[in-house]
């Protein structure tokens, strides 16, 4: 349970750290708050030959009110984006979601860049992006792109990152007014990865839905959007029938794995309960923001 | 075998120089190298907490971070909170709730709790143990250590903090 020997570069700068990169290609890895890297070193699941440390990185830790959208530096740490106001105000799903990352200790050290660049299964940031509709910025040394949440969690532990690439903000759109939110989370443990989590935001204007977001994760190798599920939503007040859809809506969209922790079947239900549990608190939400 | 490299690391306050490999864990740094062996190692992948120190007042698992990482930084093991006849209000509320019995998980439950204090209310028995559901301890239950805690919470809100 030791980590493998590798080199160890300290990035003072953003340029210095692709160039690192550039130079060193797939041998590499970036490490921000290392609270998944590290363990796989230490598992030696990884051996990279170099590890580019970018934690020293000045101005790649802020979250900004910028227009209709918030902005959050890759290297944010998960306890700043839990207690900070701005995304209390903005984005309370996100706040909400927080809470259930881990635990303080790992919240302290583990940034959003990494861990939507690492795309565990089973994380909420991953899923809180495509909810929110994140677009991310990445940086190379070459070019400069932006990405949106949709495309960019490809498979398990996959992203359509480059191998010269680093996550270097992320953009969430300020939701509209009158939307509400849910989140819905199970695990073993407090903290632990979701076996199944939820979250959904609903906007609502003179009694009905006018947009719908619902998305999963721990039931997928990726976090995913229930567009189906969504799409029922539209046009409609939510009442216990129209919720009972939604549900079968969101089951018939997911294929979960079987794992140690809990069944496919199991993991099914749980995407079900949870999803109608998060849209039905999004659209109380919505109509008590209304009211 | 990697570069070894240069670090000068604060921890209890006093600064510490020495030659690291970058893979040295700084859990094993603190242990190996500064014989603060405080600080305790189960997991060695961030599941139990044994290993929570402080880092510049932050709680985190020395055992997913390098020494190397700690270069400049100010690091609190265990040792700093008191000592034996000196004990501070967290750790003389553990002795008088029982709050550990093998003692194992008793360092980074500590440290832990110190940051909780610091940055949550823990108004509710439900708070702390959300708060402590990171660090594992196979004998107590939970429930003393909970207590303790509870105490000290207690003890904040009668000195008007």
């Amino acid at each position: 349970m030791k980590p493998p020997a590798f080199d160890y570069i300290l990035a003072e700068s953003l340029d210095m750290a692709a160039a690192a990169l550039a130079e060193a290609g797939d041998e590499a890895k970036i490490i921000a708050g290392g609270q998944s890297l590290v363990p796989m070193l230490n598992f030696r699941l990884l051996r990279p030959s170099v590890l580019i440390d970018i934690n020293r990185i000045a101005n790649l830790a802020f979250i900004e009110e910028a227009g209709p959208a918030i902005r959050i530096g890759a290297l944010t740490r998960h306890f700043q984006l839990e207690t900070s106001p701005l995304v209390a105000r903005h984005l309370p799903v996100l706040s909400c979601a927080m809470t259930h990352v881990a635990h303080l200790a790992i919240r302290n050290r583990g940034t959003i860049g990494g861990s939507l660049s690492h795309a565990d299964p089973a994380a909420e940031l991953p899923m809180l992006a495509l909810l929110l509709d994140a677009e991310l910025s990445v940086t190379s040394a070459s070019r400069t792109r932006t990405i949106a949440a949709r495309d960019f969690f490809i498979g398990a532990m996959t992203v359509a990152l480059a191998a010269d690439e680093i996550v270097t903000e992320i953009r969430l759109p300020k939701p509209p007014q009158q939307t509400g939110w849910g989140f819905e989370e199970v695990a073993r443990r407090h903290g632990d990865f979701a076996l199944a989590a939820a979250a959904a935001t609903v906007t609502v204007s003179d009694g009905a839905i006018r947009e719908a977001r619902i998305a999963l994760t721990g039931v997928g190798p990726t976090a995913m959007r229930a567009s189906a599920a969504e799409a029922l939503l539209l046009g409609e007040a939510l009442g216990t029938s129209l919720t009972s859809r939604v549900i079968d809506a969101v089951r018939d969209r997911v294929q979960p794995e079987t794992d140690l922790h809990a069944s496919s079947d199991y993991r099914r239900h749980l995407a079900g309960v949870l999803a109608g549990r998060a849209v039905s608190a999004a659209w109380r939400r919505a109509n008590t923001a209304a009211a | 075998m990697s570069k070894t490299r240069e670090i000068a690391v604060t921890v209890n306050g006093s600064v510490h120089r020495a030659a690291v490999e970058p893979r040295l864990l700084l859990a094993d740094f603190l242990r190996h190298r500064l014989g603060l062996t405080g600080t305790h190692v189960g997991c060695e992948h961030g599941v139990c907490g044994a290993c929570t120190v402080l880092i510049d007042g932050d709680s985190a698992r020395s055992c997913l971070m390098f020494a190397v990482q700690a270069d400049g930084r100010s690091v609190e093991t265990v040792e700093n909170l008191g000592r034996i006849g000196q004990m501070n209000a967290l750790q003389q509320a553990f002795h008088a709730h029982h709050a550990l019995q093998c003692g194992f998980c008793t360092p980074g439950m500590l440290m832990t709790a110190t940051d909780l204090l610091r940055k949550y209310p823990l108004a509710t028995d439900e708070e702390i143990r959300v708060g402590l559901s990171g660090n594992l301890c196979r004998c107590t239950g939970y429930e003393h250590i909970v207590r303790a805690i509870r105490t000290v919470v207690a003890g904040q809100a009668g000195d008007g903090k």
